[in-house]
């Protein structure tokens, strides 16, 4: 893979996260990381609907009538998600009832139409594919984290399993949306300490 | 003009491609998805009937259900009865049970011991209450507090409550949740709530 390639699909881990410096993505990283299972899969599901909606809006970008080209954008959009939700619903029963309608909001997810304009617009099918698959992974990363930490403390357990001792008396606030804010805002103050970046 | 008639045509092709892709899906999964829906039901009528579900396969709890569950009406609401191989008298009753937590409707089913005023075992399927508070309530520590309790005396409902934690005695009191004390109250509610609604049909079939 040649570096430009790799800068595209590694940069959103740190330097470029969409989370933790684009500050995208955040109603869906309070609502879905009670529990590090449901966050694999929204991991997943979001990944799935980025990296193909930016490859077809790529594919699509000369054609696409300047006037109408948000429109046609949340239509491809819309459509992904929504078949993502279908699939879930047959495949993977008892996670979608746990996010429920946190599937169908990856719609208005920022980062998925922050990602159609800001990239797949102006650059070839290939690289916007690398580039919605390294953002939807950011973006997993830190939802992933947050997750752990928040069904550690909370639960005392990690993927359902009890890791800390029966007589821990699970925390209620890091299950409730104020302490993933606490634990939203603790990582991005790390993130934006190791990476030297600051807001202009 | 010519770009005008452009656009139109291009959100044409859009339209049709996408109502395309979607109905292909939808029509493809929808029988996969309603025999989830049907699984997920079934599920919770067997839990409801005290049985542990925690460890069975999904043929397992089908067999179950199709072996010892069997479907019926209470005028006209719904009723599911639970028989014994061997027997062809059913020794349980089970009735859904609705209603109000505190940030959303909780559904689920209660069952009732051949007596016809002892609480076998009682589900909730479908809630959106708050995980790790709230959401307790799907959880066994609570729902194995209600075996036992009595639902019913002398043809009546009787006054169940679900008390502050700690605080529950005899046979007509389950624990609350610590932090939860708005969805308890929710749960005492339904169930009396529900308990009355099936006390006439009870009544009917006692003795019989």
């Amino acid at each position: 893979m040649d570096s430009a390639a790799k800068k595209l699909l590694m940069d959103p881990f740190s330097d470029n996260n969409p989370i933790t410096i684009q500050v995208l993505g955040i109603c869906s990283a309070l609502a879905v990381t009670v529990k590090v299972d449901t966050a694999i899969v929204m991991t997943l599901a979001l990944t799935a609907v980025l990296t193909l909606s930016n490859f077809v809006i790529s594919l699509l970008r000369n054609v696409i009538p300047s006037g109408i080209r948000m429109i046609v954008e949340m239509a491809i959009i819309a459509s992904l998600v929504i078949v993502a939700d279908q699939l879930l619903r047959a495949f993977m029963f008892d996670i979608s009832k746990q996010l429920s309608v946190f599937v169908g909001l990856i719609i208005t997810n920022c980062i998925v139409m922050g990602r159609a304009e800001a990239f797949a617009l102006q650059n070839p099918p290939k690289d916007s594919l690398l580039d919605g698959l390294g953002n939807g992974m950011g973006y997993g990363i830190i939802l992933i984290a947050v997750a752990a930490i928040r069904e550690l403390l909370g639960f005392g357990a990690l993927l359902n399993r009890q890791i800390l001792p029966e007589s821990y008396m699970g925390n209620g606030l890091v299950l409730l949306a104020p302490g993933a804010f606490i634990i939203l805002g603790l990582l991005i103050w790390a993130q934006r300490t190791i990476s030297k970046y600051v807001e202009e | 003009m010519r770009e005008d008639t452009k656009t139109l045509v291009f959100a044409a092709v859009v339209c049709v491609s996408c109502s395309l892709l979607l109905s292909g899906t939808a029509a493809g999964l929808k029988t996969r998805q309603q025999a989830n829906e049907d699984f997920d039901v079934k599920r919770n009528i067997v839990k409801a009937f005290g049985i542990d579900i925690s460890a069975m396969t999904r043929p397992e709890i089908e067999a179950t259900f199709e072996g010892h569950v069997s479907e019926k009406t209470a005028d006209d609401l719904p009723l599911y009865t639970w028989t014994e191989d061997g027997t062809d008298r059913p020794s349980k009753y089970a009735f859904p049970v609705s209603g109000k937590g505190l940030w959303s409707m909780l559904y689920g089913y209660l069952s009732l011991e051949a007596d016809l005023e002892t609480i076998a075992g009682i589900s909730f399927y479908k809630h959106g209450e708050t995980p790790g508070l709230g959401a307790e309530i799907e959880k066994a520590w609570f729902l194995s507090q209600f075996a036992g309790k009595q639902l019913y005396a002398d043809g009546k409902p009787t006054n169940f409550l679900v008390t502050k934690p700690g605080y529950a005695t005899g046979d007509m009191e389950v624990d609350g949740i610590s932090g939860a004390t708005l969805t308890g109250k929710g749960v005492e509610k339904l169930v009396q709530k529900d308990a009355a609604a099936y006390a006439n049909y009870f009544n009917s079939i006692k003795g019989n």
